[in-house]
């Protein structure tokens, strides 16, 4: 798939911190009820051109399998891109400081409001198709990364253990990530 | 807060943030292990509303952890666990994202994109289960579960629709 290289030998594109933390800002507040890494995209590769498709899926792909959510992470992978540490730190804060007063003035009005049985009853249906952003998502993502049996195990192994087993992640991961890198290390033709 | 507390906090939300392989949402069924049964922040009950809350808000999903941190300690535990959640993993992605841009073709590159990817995918499957088992408790919530999965799988449409017409059919009685 990566036979052309792709060196950056153009110019590379340039922008100032406050712009970074305006464009996630932006990014975070289309976001509302979800669909944020579409968001993403829309404006870092379409309408910025900080990055192409390429770049841009390929640093998706980092920023999804690293710690962190995955949102964030893009954030400060772009950020660090275009203008290293604090580039990073202007487009986390973009991203996250009005979301956090969101969230914060609807948590407020859902302790001031949550025992009212009608708010209640519009809660379980927001919960249930929240839930469903989970599972679709799983879907969405599994359909692309499940395509043989390694992978399955691999899968159905982490399932088993986080939803039935509840095990804690740490021994789990501790476990399981090692076999992951081993399965997926290119010694012969893998995939 | 008290010292313990927000000791409670940082450990928490920092070992969470270096765990969360796959996104904010693979580690949601251990904070709530913790935050519910072991620290008694909150109830399962809350913690599936606060999960729902954070999904619909702007914003990353992982915001959740502002909210329970709201929950144990005020606005100071808001903030703190929000950086607790943000620092370790956004420090890790910094320094990676310096040497990747330097290495196309490294092994170690392809077996991160396709090692890890199948257990990120088992761990959001499961953030989901665990959530509907503690909130979906009638027949016409997993029903509704079922439909709205079902919608953002096969459609483009805009998950608020669908999260405003879950609110509706819920406000209405039917869920």
């Amino acid at each position: 798939m990566n036979d052309a290289a792709l060196e950056p030998a153009e110019a590379p594109p340039v922008a100032s911190s406050l712009e970074l933390a305006l464009t996630f800002n932006r990014i975070a507040l289309a976001s509302f009820g979800g669909g944020l890494s579409a968001w993403s995209r829309q404006v870092v590769v379409e309408e910025r051109g900080w990055m192409s498709d390429e770049e841009f899926l390929s640093a998706m792909t980092i920023c999804r399998v690293l710690p962190g959510a995955n949102q964030v992470n893009l954030a400060v992978f772009v950020g660090a891109k275009l203008r290293g540490a604090s580039g990073a730190l202007a487009a986390v804060l973009g991203l996250i400081a009005l979301p956090i007063a969101i969230v914060l003035g609807l948590g407020t009005l859902y302790a001031a409001y949550h025992s009212d049985p009608s708010v209640q009853a519009a809660l379980r249906g927001v919960v249930a198709a929240s839930v469903a952003l989970s599972l679709s998502m799983a879907y969405k993502t599994g359909r692309k990364t499940l395509r043989s049996a390694g992978p399955w195990v691999l899968f159905a192994v982490s399932f088993f253990f986080s939803a039935i087993v509840r095990v804690p992640l740490l021994p789990m991961l501790a476990v399981l990530a090692p076999l992951g890198l081993w399965w997926a290390w290119p010694k012969r033709q893998a995939t | 807060m008290s010292l313990l507390t927000a000791l409670r906090i940082c450990l928490l939300f920092g070992t969470a943030s270096l765990l969360s392989i796959g996104g904010g949402n693979s580690v949601v069924p251990e904070m709530q292990l913790q935050a519910v049964q072991i620290y008694h922040w909150l109830t399962a009950a809350q913690f599936a509303d606060i999960f729902a809350i954070a999904q619909a808000a702007p914003g990353p999903s992982i915001l959740i952890v502002t909210l329970i941190g709201y929950q144990a300690a005020g606005f100071a535990g808001a903030l703190l666990a929000t950086a607790a959640m943000i620092l370790p993993a956004g420090l890790l992605v910094y320094a990676f994202a310096r040497s990747w841009q330097h290495a196309t073709h490294a092994p170690w590159r392809i077996a991160f994109e396709h090692g890890l990817a199948p257990i990120a995918v088992g761990l959001v499957l499961a953030s989901g289960v665990v959530v509907a088992r503690t909130a979906d408790h009638s027949w016409s919530q997993y029903a509704l579960t079922a439909a709205a999965t079902f919608i953002f799988c096969t459609t483009k449409l805009n998950p608020l629709i669908v999260v405003a017409a879950a609110a509706a059919i819920g406000w209405a009685g039917f869920a």
